[in-house]
Order: structure tokens, then sequence, then C-alpha cells
């Protein structure tokens, strides 16, 4: 059907495309935990080896009633349905920023239930939640 | 209509076509861009910024199409050495560039007043930005090479290469926490996007993949023409 040269071509071709898929997974298996932009409160709490003085973020929903704002200084409470973490930051926050809706705060934890972010990123959702928080979500009930 | 699309057929191309093209693509732009900047909702939540939406998706939808495209094509070009794809794929580089280009700006116009940024590192974007270096490293090559088989072969590499990227972009927002939605479109399930909103965002994708047509066909033509041109010279 291929002249021969075609034929070896594919064959080569066929044992790279194999090859770098190997590859590929592992590169993306190691790397796993520098592509999540974020944790949720639970995947925090399963955490074992925190790093309380580096810069993290995590996302999740702003629970409903938790924000009191006092001046510039606003505390608030992130949670998955599943766990929380009690939020501190000093600044403006986006418009988009609400109760119920997705957040992302980049900061540092002080411990497991308390966070103090130096940015907060207001994610949209559409309408619907995030698959992520439901992801985390249907984890955590697992 | 596909056989037209053979090397020794395109020349025969004539204006006529690319005529309609350019009267349908004025339709669609003037109707769509009017449904969406006047006659569409503002969102329930971003208000007006959801309007950037309907330049958006498409252009990140075209562009991820011509990279997928140049990305298969390419295995086809090393293996059975069929010249004309490579033709095809050159010309249709620059517009998968234009576009990412353009999806990569506006989503970055519509992060700052949705999310508070401008640019985050998350997945989505990342890998975005990823395709964009990808598509400039293809059109430098095709570019500074001269030799049209060396140009060839490694442009291919680059777009099979480059072709991993394409499913990390799409399902980046599934596989890791991004701070990018997830897709509101999908075959699998309802678009999550109200009817009055996906209207006008069918008609402006209809739009600008007519233009992405016409940039392509024009393109293709001076391609094939100029590789007549310089086998024509060769010979003399």
């Amino acid at each position: 059907m291929f002249s021969k040269k075609a034929r070896s071509r594919l064959s080569i071709f066929i044992v790279l495309l194999f090859l770098s898929i190997i590859a590929i997974f592992f590169i993306f298996k190691s790397l796993e935990k520098n592509i999540v932009y974020f944790f949720s409160p639970t995947e925090i709490y399963n955490k074992s080896d925190i790093s309380f003085n580096k810069i993290i973020r995590i996302g999740g929903l702003v629970k409903k009633n938790s924000i009191k704002k006092d001046n510039k200084f606003i505390i608030f409470t992130i949670t998955d349905l599943k766990n929380e973490i009690i939020v501190s930051y000093e600044g403006i926050v986006p418009n988009l920023f609400s109760e119920g809706k997705g957040v992302v705060a980049e900061g540092k934890l002080k411990d497991k239930k308390y966070f103090v972010a130096s940015k907060i990123l207001a994610k949209h959702d559409e309408n619907y939640m995030p698959p992520e928080v439901k992801k985390a979500l249907e984890n955590s009930n697992n | 209509m596909l056989k037209k699309i053979l090397p020794n057929k395109i020349l025969s191309l004539n204006s006529n076509i690319i005529n309609i093209l350019i009267f349908f693509l004025i339709i669609f732009l003037v109707i769509g861009l009017i449904y969406s900047l006047v006659i569409s909702p503002p969102d329930y939540i971003q208000g007006d910024s959801v309007r950037i939406m309907y330049v958006h998706v498409p252009s990140s939808i075209i562009s991820l199409g011509c990279f997928s495209f140049i990305g298969i094509a390419s295995i086809f070009i090393l293996i059975f050495k069929i010249r004309f794809i490579s033709f095809i794929t050159k010309s249709l580089a620059p517009i998968g560039c234009i576009f990412a280009l353009i999806s990569i700006v506006t989503g970055s116009l519509w992060g700052k007043p949705t999310w508070g940024v401008w640019w985050v590192w998350d997945a989505r974007l990342t890998s975005m930005l990823i395709l964009l270096i990808f598509y400039i490293a293809y059109i430098y090559t095709w570019k500074f090479i001269n030799n049209f088989e060396k140009a060839n072969k490694i442009s291919s590499i680059i777009g099979i290469i480059g072709l991993i990227n394409i499913p990390i972009i799409k399902y980046s927002v599934d596989w890791w926490n991004t701070l990018h939605q997830p897709s509101s479109l999908s075959l699998t399930s309802l678009p999550t996007i109200h009817y009055t909103m996906l209207i006008p965002l069918a008609i402006m994708f209809l739009g600008m993949l007519i233009y992405s047509l016409i940039i392509f066909l024009t393109g293709y033509k001076i391609e094939v023409m100029k590789f007549k041109l310089s086998k024509k010279k060769n010979l003399e």
C-alpha cells in the first residue's frame, strides 16, 4: 500500500510516539504539584507537608454570611463545603468578589485553619459551581 | 469543492469564490457585531464585559483548530512526503497565530475586571501562551530556513511536538485547579450559556471562520505560486 520508505518512517514514528507518550506521562506526574494553581481547603487539611512561610494559593467558595469588613480590613471564610479556612486580607477586593461565589486567595498559611492573603482573585463560575469545588466536594464525600 | 484545494487546481480558483466569501463575511460580521454588542443582554454578574467573550471564544477555537490541523498534517508530511500539505499548513499558521494572540489579549482584558488581574500562570493561560510560542517558532522556521526540504522537516517536527499541547489546553480546566473557568460548551452536555448569548457567539464564530477561510485560500494560492516560480527559476 505504501512505499517501503514510507513504511519504515511510519514504524519509526509509531515507536517514537509510544516513547514520547510514556515520557510525557512521567513529566506530568512529577510536575502535577506545580501545575495546580490553587489548593482547596480539604487538600490543605489532608496535606502532610505544609510549608507555612511559602506563598501558596487556596481557592473555593466564599462562605455565606462570613464576610466581615472593618475599614480596609476584610475577614471571610473559604469553603469547599467540607472544610473551611478563615482568610484575612487588607486591601481592595475585585468587583466580582461576593458571598457564595468562587474565590482564589494568594498568601501564607498561619496554621491549617487561618490564612493571611496578600492578593484576592475572583473566580468566575457562570451560574454553575466550578468543577474544582465539585470535585473536591465529591472527593471529600467519598 | 475539495478537489480545488489540490495545488494544480488552486490557481484556477477564481476571485468569484473569494468575493462571495467576502460578501458573507461582511453580512455575518455586521449582524454578529450588532447582535453581540447591542441586542444581547449583559451578564448577571460580569455585566458588559461578557461581550469580550464573543471575540475571545471563537478566536481560541480557531487557533486551536488550526494547530490541530498543522500537527496532524505534519505527521503525514514527514511520513508520506506529500508536498502540497506543506503549503496548506504553512498558510494556516499565521491565521492560527494571530487568533491565539487575539485570544490571549482579549482574555487579559476580560481578566482584569473579572478576576482582578491581567494575567496568572494557571494551566490554561500558560498552555495557551505555549501554543502562541509554537506558532511563532513554526512560522519563523519557514521564514528563516531557505531550503524547502529542510524547513519542511523542522517545521513538521515543531508541529508534531506542539500537537501534544492541544489536548492539554483543551482539558487543562478539567484536569487541574485553574483560575480560568471550565468550558461552557461541550459535545456531551447542554451549554451553560443562555441562548440569547449563544446565538451571537455562533454568528461571530461563523464570521471569523469565513474570514480565516478567505485568508487561507489567498495565502495558499500564493504559496503554490511561489513554489512553482522557484521551480521554474531552478530549471532555467
